[in-house]
């Protein structure tokens, strides 16, 4: 007990459906390769552990800060372009990799830090507005820079032998899965999330976190206590841009591919304010939540809106609404509720229905 | 009557900012090799800066008033494209006949079709996705961002996922040529244009007994509301208001382009928070230079050093945020 304790930083799901739910999650995404052979349903396995990530420091700055950040996908694609830098102009070895990945977190470091220095003494609006033009700038400097960066076609690498799935660890298979260099980066990619996920739980739980909730709140009070509310949030805005780069890392090493499409563009921070809100803001929980529906949604529910298509054929309009393409408007539609009727998403949800036992345990 | 006068000042215009346009125009000058190339580029960034403005003055009106950043304003701004493109394309007998009367006609019944159907947008907008969330800034920007990802998808759902060419009528094509100088016929109509609707909001907001309410509302909404007003009815005209201004800028922004994609509202949303962070959130006159320099920098940075165009808007707004970090006309309450 006391090691998960110490795991989750005493900070419980509070709610036997919520601990279900994630127990699931937990399980599927450990032993994807052997539950889930094929490669398309790894591809969906790591990406969901990249995103758990990405929008859990997300909620860190959104959830627990109460800021506002459009120039999250930056931080995330420079983590992606450290990697695909490094390893495209290095060659493949480890240390280029260590090198492209500690100059992709001193470069995030240093920019949030700049970011949040000259612009988070301001309103919440601000410094939305500001980080989305930033980010835009950033998307098209990476696309015209395609010398370095490989412009809007992006670039592929090789990685070290170990992680490449040509390369077979053991002779015979294990539980009827070969165990080739794409377990091996599957594996990389989870526990590296995993370990990250918790360390995040552990900020958001320490004092440190208490005093951004506090921030969040009422920053007027917070400033009045003693907390310079400015100092806190440079230091959130720098610790989520750090986690960001590291999903970005992991992407990369996954992906064996940086480019603008799928680190940098806007429609990935539209995915990850879906994801955070509709798992469920300020909860962390939330973040495990809300990416694995919405990865698996971007994966699967497309074929399913391909049967109600075909179902719905002849109707006026109708067809059009539930075409395959047409997912992302019915997860916005479900955002608008969310922030309306359920503000803490779908965690909050499930917690609230478990009140009366949590209670009890309590 | 003069000691009323006295009681209350006239607020002193601050003319530095006015200064910059010149002064950029003046200092591009010697930068540029030739006269021609010089004017040419001058009217080409008056004219995107004033295309900038029409779509620009009414989201910061709105958040001046209402204190609302509207994230979906973008959204706004490609129906009104994609409205035009629905009311234009089936007119082409008009469009394509080489008399600029029915040619100017028919973008008028465009222009009226797309700030119609924004405008009654803007109102259900506001009902339906704004109203419950005044006063609460995070939940806002999270809002509307839901209704831009919507109204996105419904663009898609109704229009297609495929980009719509719109060619200009007929008689706006081509220059107008003065010996060496070459200005676009288009161009003229869009500084044009831009200069009415800044003439009419100015008119509006400084001579009439509703753009009196307003300012003061800009200034302290409760105050008015106490003295009997009822605030609430100008925030929806003002946002019905700023909706239709969308509308337009976004005809006259996709006939410049002559291309219209669903993503082309969110591109100039870009621009726009810039334009509005530069004049002063809130600021109508602000928002107006702020866009001519957005535009006229765009257009020599453009010619002069084409790799780094894109970012000189941002550099621009960093200088301008280093020299008056509340932006060139800060609105006082904020």
């Amino acid at each position: 007990m006391t090691v998960i304790r110490t795991l989750l930083s005493g900070d419980y799901p509070r709610s036997r459906a919520l601990t279900a739910v994630l127990l699931v999650i937990l399980v599927g995404l450990a032993f994807a390769p052997f539950v889930f052979p094929g490669t398309r349903s790894l591809d969906v396995a790591a990406k969901v552990c990249v995103f758990i990530l990405l929008v859990a420091s997300y909620d860190l700055l959104l959830g627990y800060t109460g800021i506002v950040s459009f120039a999250h996908t930056m931080f995330f694609g420079i983590g992606a372009y450290g990697i695909a830098i490094a390893a495209s102009s290095l060659g493949p070895t480890w240390g280029s990799l260590a090198l492209g990945s500690l100059a992709a977190l001193a470069c995030s470091a240093l920019l949030a830090l700049l970011i949040g220095v000259l612009s988070l003494r301001v309103k919440t609006i601000f410094f939305a507005m500001i980080t989305l033009a930033v980010a835009a700038f950033f998307a098209i400097l990476a696309s015209q820079l395609s010398g370095f960066t490989g412009g809007e076609d992006g670039l592929t690498y090789t990685l070290p032998q170990v992680l490449l799935p040509g390369s077979k660890l053991l002779a015979a298979p294990l539980f009827g899965v070969d165990i080739d260099g794409r377990i091996v980066s599957y594996y990389l990619v989870f526990f590296a999330a995993a370990a990250l996920f918790l360390v995040l739980l552990r900020v958001v739980n320490s004092p440190f976190g208490r005093v951004l909730q506090a921030i969040r709140e009422n920053d007027f009070r917070a400033e009045a206590i003693g907390y310079r509310s400015v100092v806190y949030r440079s230091v959130a805005n720098c610790v989520a841009a750090l986690a960001a780069s590291a999903a970005g890392i992991l992407y990369a090493l996954w992906l064996r591919y940086a480019g603008p499409a799928t680190t940098l563009s806007f429609d990935i921070m539209v995915d990850i304010l879906l994801m955070v809100v509709i798992g469920g803001m300020g909860t962390m929980y939330g973040a495990v939540v809300g990416a694995t529906l919405f990865v698996i949604a971007q994966t699967y529910l497309q074929d399913l809106m391909k049967l109600a298509s075909h179902a719905a054929a002849g109707i006026p309009l109708l067809p059009a609404l539930v075409h395959p393409d047409r997912w992302l408007l019915w997860l916005g539609i479900l955002f608008i509720l969310s922030v309306y009727r359920f503000p803490a998403g779908i965690v909050g949800k499930l917690r609230s229905r478990d009140k009366r036992h949590h209670f009890v345990t309590r | 009557m003069s000691l009323a006068k006295d009681a209350l000042p006239v607020a002193r215009l601050d003319k530095i900012p006015l200064a910059l346009i010149p002064v950029i125009a003046a200092a591009a000058l010697p930068l540029i090799p030739s006269l021609p190339t010089w004017v040419t580029l001058t009217v080409a960034g008056l004219a995107m800066g004033m295309m900038i403005f029409i779509m620009a003055s009414g989201l910061t009106l709105v958040f001046g008033l209402m204190d609302v950043m509207n994230f979906a304003h973008g959204a706004f701004i490609t129906i009104g494209a994609f409205v035009a493109t629905s009311v234009l394309l089936p007119l082409a007998g008009w469009t394509q006949a080489d008399s600029l009367w029915r040619n100017l006609a028919a973008l008028l019944l465009a222009i009226l079709a797309s700030m119609a159907v924004t405008g009654a947008l803007g109102v259900a907008f506001e009902r339906v996705i704004i109203k419950p969330v005044y006063g609460q800034h995070l939940k806002q920007i999270l809002i509307t961002m839901g209704g831009l990802i919507v109204a996105e998808q419904l663009i898609i759902a109704i229009w297609g996922p495929d980009m719509i060419a719109l060619p200009k009528p007929a008689t706006l094509r081509g220059s107008f040529i003065y010996g060496d100088i070459a200005i676009e016929k288009y161009r003229v109509l869009a500084v044009l244009v831009g200069l009415a609707v800044f003439a009419a909001m100015f008119l509006v907001l400084n001579r009439t007994r509703v753009g009196l309410l307003i300012r003061a509302g800009v200034e302290d909404s409760e105050m008015v509301e106490s003295l009997g007003y009822r605030i609430r009815r100008v925030f929806i005209g003002v946002f019905a208001a700023g909706s239709a201004l969308a509308g337009l800028g976004g005809v006259m922004w996709a006939l410049y382009q002559e291309t219209v994609t669903s993503a082309m509202g969110m591109q100039v949303m870009i621009l726009i928070f810039i334009v509005i962070i530069i004049g002063g959130l809130g600021s109508v006159g602000g928002c107006f230079i702020g866009s001519l320099l957005v535009g006229l920098v765009a257009n020599y940075v453009g010619f002069l050093a084409p790799k780094v165009a894109l970012g000189s808007n941002i550099l621009l707004m960093v200088l301008i945020l280093l020299w008056r970090p509340q932006g060139l006309y800060p609105v006082a309450k904020r």
